[in-house]
């Protein structure tokens, strides 16, 4: 039966149901057990499942490391990793383990791990509390890495990911958990690799996940040409052949993402849009980014995310040209 | 409230069979004559499987290799402990370890030739891959006793790294989970006194590395690692606990015989003496007196064991050769992902039709 939830408790619904359907899903990282995760994203789910639901020390490489072992013996990890900014002091178990296992010892031994993680800014946290990795992720092979943009894509996309043999970084946009609620499917999966049309257009394509695309379909709202919002939900792997087909219809490109611009995902799908589009661009790819500056406290912060007048001002720029 | 000691705690150190080759009776594990037999080939199985992997590197057949010589009394004493169904979680210096645990010897060359074939797991669980990261590994292996615990099995994982792993932060928050979790895990240190050239003493100020386990909250205690009836009995002791959830880290405190790896020359940083100082306490010379002075090894048993030895490492060796003639370079796609993404296809289908680099189309 298909419920209005908001996006924090979609995480949890989900990871509900896929500790119910598989014995094998085990939920542990700090705070998630006893006080319901400090988003309460977990709330609840220790009185249901206390032998498969763990509070773990802070210890990001530790969390993301037993993770490695726990596999090895069948179990399917869902850690949480409090913020992603801290998800730093796992890199190295997620780029030296996680991710190459597989590949390392030829498939004998997999890490079908879900790392769950919020991440960006827009909700004033403290310093180190709202960074947007997605690119580092995606540059590690052997990951997968997903950004859901609303409820019901979180349910669908995290019920996928934790189901799914390869090791997912899975970036819960924070400013979203409690934004909206949204209809929400009972048991549905959103294969990865395959993304959505937000909106249908003709002028020009935006490029857009996670909390920008929220932010980007308000943008549009103002912009005075028929936008297509091409929301590709996973970031790795990247669903290539939808941002070429739209960008082949309408000539004209933007991406909007609020991680740093240099080596910044926005990059890649310029590439990717050069060797497949080239002959049909009207206008160089448009990107609307963070700086190249670490990421500001708060009383910065809405200078440094892009809003809405940045992405309006930047479909404009590729609408103009 | 004035100041006083609210706490107190020790290290025990256990030697069985001493280097001048008195025995404690009291501690000689309760082995049959065939286990200590198989102890004792074991031994100088890894001895010899180093010393012709050192002779192949020089040939250039295989790359980098990292001997364990000096070192097998800690690591076949410990891996002997373990049952069938328990794991070992390897650095990149497990070799006599992972032979205890069914490694074949054409495997660990493999590894050694640059082919992921050598990192595949025997029987498909029970071990993981060589870990080249220094200290990551015992992580991996909480992960496992923790996972073996929660699905309610006895099994242990026995994880090995060195005394350099231990001023990593993931060897701490190996031992601080191990204890909150209460992870089926046994912890093995070979101290053997070198993080390839840096001495312990320019590695910690610790007293012992044992006593890492206190801050933890895990029991510590070290062996005499060239000591491999002292080492077999304090693991069986570690491994037994552990299966009841009671981790334990053992320090073995050992030498590394030869270098670090085969890149590397220890005369730079060694004394002669020191070297010649660790050969007097050889671990499987040591054994070999044992034996033989307890009536169970003789000129013939050596010889056999010898010949057995040569004649299997023959047959490893050529296996480890064919093995290397049919790499497919194609393989490094085929298992990055169980479900390889599309533009993965696409670069691995460039790869096969020979695309010139730059000319693929990878949309």
């Amino acid at each position: 039966m298909a419920e209005q939830l908001r996006m924090v408790e979609a995480v949890r619904e989900t990871l509900r149901a896929e500790l119910d359907r598989d014995d094998s899903v085990v939920v542990y990282g700090q705070d998630v057990a006893r006080a319901g995760g400090v988003f309460r994203a977990t709330e609840g789910l220790l009185d249901d499942y206390p032998d498969r639901v763990f509070d773990a020390p802070v210890a990001e490489a530790g969390i993301v490391g037993t993770g490695v072992g726990l596999a090895a013996t069948g179990l399917r990890p869902v850690p949480e990793i409090q913020f992603q900014s801290f998800l730093y002091q796992g890199f190295q178990q997620l780029a030296q383990h996680v991710a190459r296992i597989r590949s390392r010892t030829r498939g004998t031994v997999t890490c079908p791990m879900t790392i769950r993680t919020p991440y960006g800014g827009g909700i004033h946290a403290l310093e180190l509390h709202s960074e947007s990795f997605e690119a580092g992720f995606a540059h590690v092979p052997g990951l997968k890495v997903v950004v859901p943009s609303s409820p019901a894509e979180t349910t669908g996309l995290l019920t996928t990911a934790i189901r799914h043999p390869d090791p997912v970084v899975f970036m819960e946009p924070t400013r979203l958990y409690r934004a909206f609620r949204e209809e929400v499917p009972d048991d549905h999966e959103i294969p990865l690799g395959e993304a959505r049309l937000a909106t249908e257009g003709d002028d020009v394509t935006v490029v857009a996940w996670g909390s920008m695309l929220r932010e980007t379909l308000d943008a549009v709202e103002d912009v005075d040409a028929s936008v297509e919002v091409v929301d590709p939900r996973t970031v790795y792997p990247l669903d290539t052949a939808t941002i070429v087909d739209s960008v082949q219809k309408t000539g004209r490109c933007v991406v909007v993402h609020e991680a740093p611009r240099t080596g910044g995902m926005a990059g890649e799908i310029t590439a990717r849009v050069n060797e497949e589009a080239f002959l049909h661009l009207e206008a160089p790819v448009e990107r609307v980014t963070g700086y190249d500056v670490p990421v500001p406290m708060f009383a910065r912060e809405d200078d440094y995310v892009p809003d809405t007048d940045r992405i309006a001002a930047g479909v404009r720029r590729a609408l103009e040209f | 409230m004035p100041r006083e000691e609210i706490a107190q705690f020790a290290i025990d150190s256990v030697q069985v069979l001493s280097a001048d080759e008195t025995v404690d009776e009291e501690l000689v594990p309760a082995l049959s004559d065939d286990e200590l037999l198989a102890m004792y080939e074991e031994m100088k199985r890894s001895r010899r499987l180093d010393e012709r992997a050192i002779a192949l590197q020089r040939r250039g057949e295989i790359g980098t290799y990292a001997p364990a010589i000096g070192q097998e009394a800690a690591q076949v004493g410990s891996a002997f402990a373990t049952a069938d169904e328990d794991w070992i979680v390897p650095s990149f210096r497990e070799g006599p370890a992972l032979l205890v645990h069914g490694v074949e010897p054409h495997q660990i060359l493999w590894y050694a030739m640059g082919m992921e074939e050598g990192a595949e797991i025997p029987g498909g669980e029970g071990a993981l891959p060589p870990a080249i990261p220094v200290g990551s590994q015992p992580l991996h292996a909480v992960g496992v006793g923790w996972g073996e615990s929660i699905q309610g099995t006895s099994n242990v994982a026995v994880t090995y790294f060195g005394d350099g792993a231990t001023s990593e932060g993931d060897v701490y928050e190996a031992l601080n989970f191990a204890g909150v979790y209460d992870a089926q895990t046994v912890f093995v240190c070979q101290n053997n006194r070198y993080a390839i050239s840096t001495r312990l003493a320019d590695q910690t100020a610790a007293e012992t590395l044992a006593q890492k386990a206190i801050a933890a909250g895990i029991e510590g205690i070290r062996v005499d690692g060239n000591d491999v009836l002292g080492v077999y009995r304090v693991a069986k002791e570690a491994i037994e606990k552990a299966r009841d959830g009671d981790p334990v880290l053992i320090e073995a405190l050992t030498y590394r015989r030869s270098m670090h790896t085969t890149s590397d020359d220890p005369s730079v940083y060694r004394e002669t003496a020191e070297e010649d100082e660790w050969e007097a306490r050889d671990p499987i010379v040591r054994f070999q007196v044992y034996l033989r002075d307890r009536g169970i090894l003789d000129d013939e048993t050596v010889a056999a064991i010898d010949e057995r030895i040569e004649a299997d490492l023959a047959a490893e060796i050529d296996k480890a050769r064919e093995g290397a003639e049919d790499v497919d370079p194609a393989d490094m796609f085929r298992f990055a992902y169980d479900e390889m993404p599309p533009s993965l296809e696409r670069q691995m289908a460039a790869f096969e039709s020979g695309g010139a680099p730059g000319g693929e189309t990878d949309g």
